[in-house]
């Protein structure tokens, strides 16, 4: 290192202004820079575009499928609701799509009491201790499991112990586990951002530690915690693997009618459609990533949507 | 002026709610449900697989040492062996793909990018790590291998370790990418300032500076990558096939540990068959291998944190 | 001391602190002070920072408590009460001896719920309409907020929500009032209206107030405390300790230590 500074503050470089060595350095370096960057975001662009194209044909242009062109699918309502079938023309992902949705209620309604739960426990009245400190060790280390493990987990807990069988409650517990990490960390970060003279300006005033945290930090940090949530149900309705267990990848052709029913998933949907040998299969399979993808889409639209109205709040 | 005693009554008075308690008794248990997941993750594949290898066809010196992955056929062989080699592999050429494509785009951002730019790619590495991994799977089975792997290198299979690996590296890159991007914030304006008042160039202070100082967060990012390609699934069993034999052409099809648990479930495998069992012991094996490498890595990212606190 | 007995005849006390020390794991930030401190009245404490004027004024409703590893020695009676007696819960303290902060810190929502939840809390819920005006009159800022009482607290300016600070302080009925440095993030118009209410107040409650301005001790104090920082002989830890508490009029004319002289002159700190 500091052989390159002498040369690169030598005088005559100062007087001349001949930092030819060092420029070519400079810019080739920094062109090397742009190329990874470039890459990154070609790749993601390339990935859209392929699936953009394959699929809108999908759901746009006419077939012809001997004479019976009248019952294929060609635009996007059809696609949701409809049955899938042997037939790539005529495959819809209703029932998949039923399935996600179901499994988006489930995780929903117990990923928030019990993740918020435990962030505000662990961020507001966890004693700093070894117990304290062995709970977030295992959080890092749960983020970290594969999913397919989470899989293997609620093969054995949800479907077996407890008798849940392969049915949509099992997969939504399942991707619960899976998430609640994420979201707790999340909320945690949210309850962190609340500052400390909200907590202290409570306390003054008479609030026990509870009312303080539950009147007035909570409230503060809902925001966050929401967006966490959905960034959190943002990966499970991606995942494919853990819910292969709960028996999603049989030919599940009927909507989830209650809890206990059998289910099948977008993704899981899309990952079967993907194995078929025709073409044609991959049009379908590709407007069924337009459809994940553009769910995802929203949700993180709606994550930064409320982000940014809270970060003015503050 | 007020009684002392009437005074001491007053402010000796605590308030309990029955509410609060509920609530307090709720908020502590759903932390400690950590442990608890943690806990039944170890104990149901600990006992599965123990029954796995209590199966007369299965030998714990096979599992380690047969080069045949095969528990469906009829002379069933389980060698892990066959599993975990192409685990790696695969994980292999996902770091070398993601590596420097990670690593490079962090010194971009963290050292060159204008806050602007840095506004568009942050999200844009947010939106490629959202991305499901069956997409990325479609995405190396439809896109990079007939239009990369078999233009370039031809005679690959449709299934091919190659391909798969690469869509693991670019399904890692915001990992490794945002994480060291941290790990170089973290890093004093000091010492970058101190380096370049010295008249040392923005790539001298990047490489001989900022990426030493940032080093062990680097290295965490790293682990971490490599221990995310170990445990992925959907990609390598669409993209990967399914070799059961011991090989290393990353031409053709490989088997790794995530896609035979995806592949043997997906078989008619009732409650307590020895393919059953199999999962569970596989199971453990990954959760083994990641969860080491997530320890070394938490441990290396907090060792770190400590030196500029 | 002399002064220390023409208080106590003089006037009742609200507070009475003996050998208080408060320490932070082994760093001891203030000790040995000794002092009564008179009801109805405006007490200063100043001194330069880091002196442990603000640790000493935050042991007065138990607000050390939430630091962790905080530790109070010696006593502190509030009205012949023990504060620091096991039996005593610190949030019936907080009731009754409320507090004001260095920086405003309204809660992120209106104007009027800042005034609510110190009522709610204490189960003061009756006639809240009028609670709620009354105290925002005391703290004259009714006039300027009735017709917004629902707009966020954060639309308020700097002095307004300080003033707003004060207003939930009182609502809840507390007898005596703790400021720490409340008027450092204000304007000199600012701070001039918070020095004026303060003459107000103290008509009903007992203030003590933390400043780092001499000016304000001097004009709006009765009695003042001026502390100093100690450093330990190997000149490791510094400590703060009470220098001299004696009535303003007579600390800023005829000091008794010399330290404080150089203090008030302006020759240190």
């Amino acid at each position: 290192m500091p052989e390159s500074i002498e040369k690169n503050m030598s005088n005559e470089t100062l007087i001349t202004g001949k930092k030819a060595e060092n420029a070519i350095k400079e810019s080739l370096f920094l062109f090397t820079l742009y190329i990874c960057v470039t890459i990154a975001i070609l790749t993601l662009m390339t990935l859209i575009y392929d699936v953009l194209s394959t699929g809108t044909t999908r759901l746009t242009s006419d077939y012809e499928v001997g004479l019976i062109t009248k019952i294929q699918i060609d635009n996007p309502i059809d696609f949701l609701t409809t049955l899938d079938s042997r037939y790539p023309d005529r495959a819809g992902i209703g029932p998949a799509f039923a399935g996600t949705v179901w499994l988006m209620i489930i995780v929903v309604s117990v990923t928030f009491p019990f993740g918020t739960g435990a962030a505000i426990y662990l961020q507001e009245f966890a004693p700093k201790n070894k117990i304290t400190r062995f709970i977030e060790l295992n959080l890092t280390n749960l983020a970290g499991v594969p999913s397919v493990i989470y899989g293997l987990l609620g093969l054995a807990v949800f479907v077996r112990l407890a008798g849940f069988g392969r049915s949509v409650l099992s997969g939504g517990l399942t991707l619960t586990l899976l998430i609640l990490p994420v979201v707790i960390v999340a909320s945690r970060e949210a309850l962190k951002a609340v500052p400390d003279t909200i907590r202290q300006g409570a306390l003054a005033l008479g609030a026990t530690k509870f009312q303080a945290v539950f009147r007035q930090v909570v409230p503060s940090a809902i925001p966050g915690m929401v967006t966490g949530m959905v960034l959190g149900l943002s990966r499970a309705i991606g995942e494919t693997a853990p819910l292969i267990f709960m028996g999603a990848l049989t030919y599940v052709n009927y909507f989830p009618d209650t809890p206990l029913s059998g289910f099948t998933a977008i993704p899981i949907q899309v990952y079967n459609w993907i194995g078929y040998p025709q073409a044609e299969w991959k049009e379908t399979a590709s407007a069924g990533i337009i459809l994940l993808l553009g769910l995802l889409l929203i949700m993180n639209s709606l994550a930064i949507f409320i982000r940014n109205r809270y970060e003015k709040d503050l | 002026m007020e009684n002392v005693n009437d005074l001491r009554d007053q402010l000796t008075k605590t308030i309990t709610r029955p509410i609060e308690k509920i609530v307090k008794f709720f908020i502590t248990a759903s932390a400690f449900a950590a442990i608890l997941i943690s806990i039944s993750i170890i104990f149901t594949l600990l006992t599965e697989a123990i029954n796995f290898f209590q199966d007369p066809a299965v030998t714990f010196k096979g599992y380690f040492t047969a080069t045949r992955w095969t528990p469906t056929f009829q002379n069933p062989e389980y060698g892990v062996i066959v599993l975990i080699s192409s685990t790696l592999y695969i994980a292999v050429i996902a770091c070398l793909i993601s590596f420097p494509l990670g690593l490079f785009s962090a010194i971009y951002l963290s050292e060159f990018a204008t806050k602007r730019t840095r506004k568009v790619i942050k999200p844009v590495l947010e939106v490629l790590a959202g991305v499901p991994t069956v997409v990325f799977g479609y995405f190396a089975l439809n896109w990079i291998t007939p239009n990369i792997i078999q233009r370039f290198i031809p005679g690959t299979g449709v299934f091919n370790a190659l391909s798969a690996g690469i869509a693991v590296g670019i399904m890692i890159i915001p990992t490794v990418a945002s994480i060291s991007d941290d790990a170089l914030n973290a890093v004093p304006n000091s010492l970058r300032n101190g380096s370049l008042a010295l008249g040392a160039t923005r790539r001298i202070t990047s490489l001989k500076i900022m990426f030493p100082a940032a080093l062990s967060g680097i290295i965490a990012s790293f682990i971490l990558g490599f221990s995310r390609a170990i445990g992925e699934t959907m990609i390598v069993t669409i993209a990967g096939g399914q070799y059961p034999e011991l090989n290393l052409d990353p031409r053709s099809a490989m088997y790794t540990i995530t896609s035979s648990i995806v592949n043997v479930s997906l078989g008619d495998t009732p409650h307590g068959t020895t393919a059953y069992n199999a999962l569970f012991a596989l199971g453990i094996t990954l959760f083994i291998m990641t969860f080491i490498l997530n320890i070394g890595s938490d441990y290396i990212a907090r060792k770190y944190r400590k030196e500029y606190e | 001391m002399e002064t220390k007995e023409t208080v106590q005849v003089n006037s009742e006390s609200v507070f009475n602190v003996t050998d208080l020390s408060v320490s932070y794991g082994d760093f001891v930030a203030i000790k040995n002070v000794n002092m009564d401190i008179t009801k109805n009245k405006i007490t200063a404490f100043i001194g330069p920072s880091g002196c442990g004027k603000s640790t000493l004024i935050r042991s007065f409703n138990r607000m050390n408590d939430l630091i962790l590893g905080a530790k109070v020695n010696g006593t502190i009676t509030y009205q012949g009460v023990d504060l620091y007696d096991k039996m005593v819960d610190p949030v019936q303290v907080r009731r009754r001896i409320g507090m004001v902060f260095q920086k405003p810190n309204p809660f992120p929502k209106t104007i009027k719920e800042n005034i609510t939840f110190g009522l709610k809390v204490n189960n003061m819920t009756d006639n809240m309409d009028d609670r709620v005006e009354k105290a925002l009159t005391q703290a004259a800022l009714w006039d300027e907020v009735k017709d917004d009482l629902d707009k966020n607290a954060l639309e308020l300016s700097g002095g307004q929500q300080q003033r707003l600070c004060i207003a939930r302080t009182i609502a809840v009925e507390p007898d005596t009032i703790l400021m720490d440095e409340p008027c450092s993030a204000l304007d000199p118009v600012a701070t001039k209206k918070i020095e004026d209410l303060m003459q107000e107040l103290v008509k009903e409650f007992s203030i003590l107030i933390v400043t780092h301005n001499m000016q304000q001790a001097s004009r709006s104090s009765d009695y003042c405390a001026f502390f100093t920082t100690k450093t330990s002989d190997d000149g490791k830890r510094r400590t703060g300790e009470l220098v001299e508490f004696n009535e303003t009029s007579v600390m800023f004319t005829t000091p008794d230590k010399e330290l404080t002289e150089q203090y008030i002159s302006g020759r240190f700190g």
